[in-house]
């Protein structure tokens, strides 16, 4: 176990809650006035939470639509927001694309929607596992988008989210994604902080003209999002949003940075958190739930004489472009654990296709061994990852690629057959 | 019902303003019009696909003098849900504002509504969730290019039932009804005074309220745009789109439709159909069993209206 987070079990006050709790509990401490949602597995507990929420009249005015289905979530959520108010939503694989639409309207119109997501492996066959296929799957869609590896990261994430997605330069939705059963289901102490304290990091915003660029109000009657022809700006409302994007790095940092200050934990520079890399021949980049274990597998590895390191990947969107290049100047040797797919593609998963493009125009760089892992929830071990971070050492030390390389890719953990 | 002359003052105000970019003789451009001209000024409106995407104006112009949101096809029940609630959210945090008087309003085609639309009516409908909830019925996707849809009528061209639709027009107000929300009601634009008094009266009921507009579309239908109010006043007057308001369960028949509860009253159906090209060509088969599904419509309604006890609340 991570020595902050040993400290921080001992010494802080907290409640034993399952990650989705951890995420019905953000949502209250941000004062959401509107929550729509649906049940899909594995979020469900977080919606549950928040209906005790709302029926024990704990969130004073705020109002729960329990719709019919995926799609009317978002949609609904667009309309509470195009309206001015903090909204909040969960959701998982299935659910999140059946709202797919929904997504990039939300994205389109520019609202600061932060929507949970524990994640699960599309179907067929049918999964309710960790796989982060669902929420990589949305890239295009304009969302930023965060993975979280602890409970308290759920918490944590889904406040700084508020602030950075409410930001005037930004004004984007937000994924905060967390490995389904791995953290929405496993219970751990988290902090719940004191409202004021929130309140002070958070405003509860937004005023009563809703969003700087939206307004429903008749004294100012406005149209949103009629057709535009090509000669139109749209082009134009596409780079905006590309800009937000660029924007919303500086604003992230910025963000983890205050939070640091106010609650006093830390997640690296907000977009990416380096774990013993300074010394190291070779790196592993991770994301999610299985971060959090390879953080063992990088001290004990280290134990055995070898200089490993890894950085969590804390977000996708927007994409750490400059972090990524610095950290491939560190070592030889880049491994990237996806825990996703991307059918077709010469670079392994969602996540190596985006280190490979970010460093393919730097020389002298680290080379990058895709990995995919643990996909529909299946179990990677601490040994497993050891193995791993081994692979790499071997890979750098002698050149000998592992067995299991696929196309280019090491598809670990795959079952024997005959 | 109110007095035209007393409408005629009350409504001086326009809401959907002129140089929109309607086609001349547009159903959809009089019942939106006398729709806000009841609804007033402090309403929300969201509309899925639909040709009131397009006719409002491309961007950046824009003929609504009210907040207007252009929304995606399935989802125009939901984001109205969402944007009530978000008023009555408001309306907590700022008393005394004005934001527990706003109206929501949904105002969707017949493809938006019968079909692609109505998982999430029917889901805002069970919630009773706050709004009106509005078809304006042109009968197929116009928008589109005039396909088939649910809610065309047996026997009529469309350009994807180039021999005639072969089923029956989906009763949406039916379904409505049968979901026991507080409100349901028929329209057409031929009777705006009688479509007025709808508004006015879902306006003031708490809840989820339905009104189906028949909205005649001289292209899609085939009739010259001067004759669209007539065509509508005989789908009324042949006894083929019935009037009437359906009020925590109980039926009542709206005046232009009373007295045709006697069949003899009834215009002949052919003077409805042989105004517009999309029956042209219909066969006799068709014609027969039009007007044999009119009669049973009929029936229908006379078993509603016997049954005068609300639904429990």
């Amino acid at each position: 176990m991570v020595e902050s987070q040993k400290d921080f079990i001992q010494k802080q006050e907290n409640i034993i809650i399952k990650g989705n709790v951890a995420a019905a509990y953000a949502a209250k401490s941000a004062r959401v006035q509107v929550i729509s949602a649906y049940p899909i597995t594995p979020q469900t507990t977080v919606v549950e939470k928040l209906s005790e929420f709302v029926d024990n009249e704990e969130m004073p005015g705020t109002q729960y639509i329990k719709v019919e289905s995926e799609h009317s979530v978002l949609a609904s959520i667009i309309g509470a927001s195009k309206a001015g108010t903090r909204t909040f939503t969960a959701t998982s694989g299935q659910g999140l694309f059946y709202m797919h639409e929904m997504v990039h309207w939300a994205a389109g119109t520019r609202l600061p929607i932060v929507m949970a997501i524990a994640s699960r492996g599309p179907a067929p066959p049918w999964n309710i596992w960790a796989d982060f296929t669902d929420v990589l799957s949305q890239r295009d869609t304009g969302w930023l988008s965060a993975f979280c590896s602890s409970h308290q990261e759920i918490y944590d994430e889904i406040l700084m989210s508020y602030r950075v997605c409410e930001n005037y330069d930004i004004l984007l939705p937000k994924f905060v994604s967390y490995g389904g059963f791995i953290l929405s289901h496993t219970s751990k102490p988290v902090v719940i902080e004191d409202q004021d304290k929130v309140d002070r990091f958070l405003p509860p915003l937004p005023d009563e003209d809703g969003w700087p660029h939206i307004w429903i109000d008749p004294k100012r009657p406005m149209m949103f999002g009629n057709l535009i022809m090509p000669s139109g700006f749209y082009q134009e409302f596409r780079l905006k949003i590309h800009e937000a994007h660029m924007n919303a790095k500086e604003k992230i940092i910025e963000t983890a940075k205050e939070f640091e200050r106010i609650f006093g934990r830390n997640y690296g520079n907000g977009l990416i958190q380096e774990y013993k890399m300074n010394d190291s021949d070779v790196g592993i980049i991770i994301y999610g739930d299985l971060a959090l274990q390879m953080e063992d597998a990088v001290d004990q590895v280290r134990e055995e004489g070898f200089k490993v390191g890894m950085v969590k990947l804390r977000h996708f969107r927007p994409f750490p472009v400059e972090d990524i290049i610095e950290i491939a100047k560190k070592v030889k040797l880049l491994g990237v654990a996806d825990r996703a797919t991307a059918f077709g593609s010469q670079t392994g998963g969602p996540v190596s296709c985006e280190v490979k493009a970010a460093l393919h125009e730097t020389k002298g760089t680290a080379q990058v061994l895709p990995i995919i892992n643990g996909l529909g929830g299946r179990e990677v071990s601490l040994e497993q990852q050891k193995n791993q971070l081994k692979k790499l050492i071997k890979l750098n030390e002698t050149g000998e690629f592992p067995k299991n390389m696929i196309y280019g890719t090491l598809w670990d953990g795959l079952l024997e057959v005959d | 019902m109110v007095k035209l002359k007393e409408a005629l003052e009350s409504c001086q105000e326009e809401y959907f303003l002129p140089g929109n970019s309607c086609c001349a003789g547009c159903g959809l451009e009089i019942a939106l019009r006398w729709a806000m001209k009841a609804l007033g000024p402090q309403t929300a409106l969201v509309t899925p696909a639909s040709c009131l995407n397009v006719v409002v104006g491309l961007w950046p112009k824009t003929a609504p003098n009210f907040p207007f949101t252009n929304m995606a096809f399935a989802a125009g029940a939901a984001a109205a849900t969402g944007m009530s609630a978000a008023f009555k959210a408001k309306a907590f945090r700022f008393p005394g504002k004005g934001w527990d008087e706003m109206t929501t309003i949904t105002f969707a085609g017949d493809g938006g509504t019968a079909d692609i639309g109505i998982q999430g009516l029917s889901g805002a409908a069970e919630r009773n969730s706050n709004q009106i909830y509005v078809c304006y019925d042109n009968e197929a996707y116009m928008n589109t290019g005039i396909q088939r849809s649910s809610s065309t009528p047996h026997g009529a061209w469309t350009s994807t039932t180039t021999k005639g639709k072969d089923r029956f027009k989906k009763n949406l107000p039916a379904i409505m009804a049968a979901h026991d929300i507080p409100y349901v009601a028929t329209c057409s634009i031929s009777e705006p005074l009688d479509l007025y008094d709808k508004f006015k009266k879902a306006k003031s009921i708490e809840g989820c309220k339905y009104i189906h507009i028949l909205a005649p579309c001289a292209p899609g239908w085939g009739f010259e745009s001067n004759e669209a109010i007539e065509i509508a006043r005989l789908a009324v007057k042949t006894g083929s789109w019935i009037l009437y308001e359906v009020e925590n369960g109980i039926m009542t028949l709206s005046k232009q439709s009373k007295a045709l509860l006697d069949p003899s009253k009834r215009v002949p159906l052919i003077e409805y159909l042989s105004r517009q090209k999309r029956f042209a060509s219909i066969s006799e088969k068709d014609l027969i069993e039009l007007q044999e599904y009119l009669d049973h419509s009929w029936k229908r309604i006379e078993v509603n209206l016997s049954c005068q006890e609300e639904y429990p609340k």
